[in-house]
């Protein structure tokens, strides 16, 4: 049993006697391997000061960045989910609820708020990808088009930031419906005519990018961003080929047509402003 | 020649014993006619014993029979006249989305669907009903025209998805899809969605927003194929029974739960056994619905679609 143990000496070491930083102190960039302080990350709105590689951020992170003093006012923060199908898997999905609301303190994969952008009103919306995958079933879709009807209220510009694997499976044909239920609601933004704008980020696929995120105004993305309708493996199983390298990433959908802009997330908020002050 | 599926075959091989029996009667010129009725008997009780109590996943194999019939099966069956009309005015037509003029009754419809192929050549040339971003540019210009002139349309929803392709994502599906979802509920003109076979998530929504949604009787329609679902929730193809049980994806599911608003029925034992009355109590349902819409004025009309939709979804 020899080869299960080591048996050089001084490669062991307890547990207790490893030196480990801080918690929290130091971020590394996972794409070009970076250590940065996590207070310059913050500050560089998440993004890596050597590679520029936007870190995936929340819905927190994304209202601090925009909402100026970080004071916004929240919209339904307390809608769950139901479980109308009784759906089981491996798991029963009420179970999954609650297991990932512990995990991440969310109610579900958006959360929405109003509040001030550089004195400028605006209604935004913004998926947690930790929630199951921002996976979008019936609170997803009820949540944005109650934002949506309140942009529509106070004739403020409404900000969708996506990102998301599509719709949730679990509430199956309801899921489906709230690419629908979305999409009505921006048809009515659109013919009142205030501005919507759809940012992608990574990654945002499926029934999300088949509905609301593609009917912005401007539908703008972060650098790097997967985006697609079906997503990357099971393109290459249909086509039996392996894709080209940067396929569906905002590059590639901005050379494409289907991108206005792509925004680096330092710049978001001042470009947002300019941008809505230009329209009004 | 026709294709069984394995729950038909119990029926198939009474109906065959049946003929042999009426065969071996005119031949041997005996009177058989007590026997055949009672053999008659028993297979139409087997046909509603075996079809009142399908699965989910064999409604969703019934769906996709071979038999079938598909969009140009009713076109030709309900149409009086059909002038069909091709291409998106940008990259090219799609062979899987097909649409044109019709005329029903005296009453000209924008009809547009998704068209499977019977054989491999015509699978092939139809993408196996799965359509490309021009199919849904190409089915919302012809729904604009519809409008233009003050027709109503009619969309038949026959697919196992929107196409899953490289070109398909550079000509931006999901752009596509999303447009056509946000424009139909703006549409000024009445709009009848009816599943024929398979509603497989997007690629069935692109086409699926209309006053009234109805679903043939073995029909399904939901967020994926029972397979995928598998696949992503089980990592294996082998749970699709249990995945079609949890989706919840049948007529009467999607009915029961507000999710679309009308079942009709199909002859016993599915429609692909009977065209003349399959594709006739469409034609019925549809000139019926259409009286209907066109007593509601077109912006309220439009505003209940958006209402409607608006309404679907559980919250706590």
């Amino acid at each position: 049993m020899s080869w299960f143990t080591r048996k050089d000496k001084g490669i062991n070491t307890p547990t207790e006697a490893k030196r480990e930083a801080p918690d929290g102190l130091w971020y590394q960039c996972p794409s070009c391997k970076k250590v940065m302080h996590t207070r310059e990350h913050r500050i560089l709105a998440y993004t890596c000061s050597n590679c520029g590689y936007h870190e995936k951020i929340g819905s927190q992170e994304y209202f601090e960045l925009l909402f100026d003093q970080t004071r916004y006012t929240e919209l339904d923060a307390l809608m769950s989910s139901g479980d109308p199908l009784n759906f089981v898997d491996t798991k029963n999905y009420p179970d999954r609820l609650k297991a990932t609301e512990k995990k991440t303190g969310l109610k579900d994969a958006v959360r929405t708020a109003y509040g001030k952008m550089n004195e400028l009103d605006i209604t935004v919306a913004a998926m947690d990808f930790n929630f199951i995958g921002g996976s979008m079933g019936s609170v997803v879709g009820e949540k944005i088009a109650r934002a949506i009807d309140h942009s529509l209220e106070t004739k403020s510009p409404f900000l969708m930031i996506s990102r998301s694997g599509g719709a949730r499976m679990m509430e199956a044909g309801y899921s489906l419906m709230q690419m629908a239920k979305t999409s009505a609601r921006l048809a009515l933004l659109d013919e009142a005519g205030i501005p919507y704008v759809s940012l992608l980020t990574d990654p945002t696929t499926g029934g999300v990018t088949a509905s609301y995120a593609m009917l912005g105004d401007f539908n703008i993305a972060e650098p790097g961003a997967l985006i697609g309708f079906a997503g990357p493996r099971v393109i290459r199983e249909t086509i039996g080929k392996d894709l080209p390298k940067g396929f569906q990433s905002a590059e590639f959908v901005l050379e494409h047509g289907f991108l206005d802009f792509i925004v680096d997330r330092k710049d978001l908020k001042d470009k947002l402003t300019s941008l809505f002050k230009m329209l009004s | 020649m026709k294709t069984l599926l394995e729950f038909e075959k119990p029926i198939a091989d009474l109906e065959a014993k049946l003929v042999e029996m009426k065969k071996l009667a005119v031949e041997n010129n005996v009177d058989v006619s007590a026997a055949a009725a009672s053999l008659e008997n028993s297979i139409e009780d087997l046909k509603r014993e075996t079809f009142s109590n399908l699965t989910r996943w064999q409604r969703v194999l019934l769906s996709r029979h071979p038999d079938r019939p598909y969009t140009f099966d009713y076109i030709e069956n309900i149409c009086d006249e059909f002038i069909e009309i091709f291409g998106d005015r940008t990259v090219g037509d799609d062979k899987a989305m097909v649409g044109g003029f019709g005329k029903i009754d005296n009453q000209t419809f924008m009809i547009i669907g998704q068209q499977k192929g019977r054989n491999t050549k015509q699978r092939q040339k139809r993408n196996f009903g799965m359509p490309n971003p021009e199919g849904y540019r190409k089915a919302l210009r012809l729904m604009k025209m519809a409008e233009k002139f003050g027709k109503p349309i009619i969309t038949f929803i026959d697919t196992p998805g929107a196409f899953p392709g490289l070109e398909a994502e550079e000509r931006g599906q999901g752009e596509a899809i999303a447009r056509n979802i946000r424009d139909m509920f703006m549409l000024k003109v009445p709009v009848i969605c009816v599943i024929i076979g398979e509603g497989a998530s997007g690629g069935a929504l692109g086409i699926a927003i209309g006053d009234r949604v109805l679903m043939l009787e073995n029909t399904w329609y939901s967020v994926i194929s029972p397979e995928n679902c598998s696949t992503i929730l089980w990592r294996t193809w082998n749970f699709k029974e249990q995945a079609a049980e949890a989706l919840k994806l049948t007529a009467k599911d999607m009915f029961e739960n507000g999710l679309v608003d009308g079942i009709i029925p199909e002859p016993l034992g599915g429609a692909h056994l009977d065209y003349a009355l399959a594709t006739q109590t469409v034609k019925k349902v549809l000139l019926e619905t259409l009286e209907e819409l066109n007593n509601i004025p077109s912006r309220e009309r439009i505003l209940q679609r958006i209402e409607k939709f608006g309404k679907m979804g559980v919250v706590i």
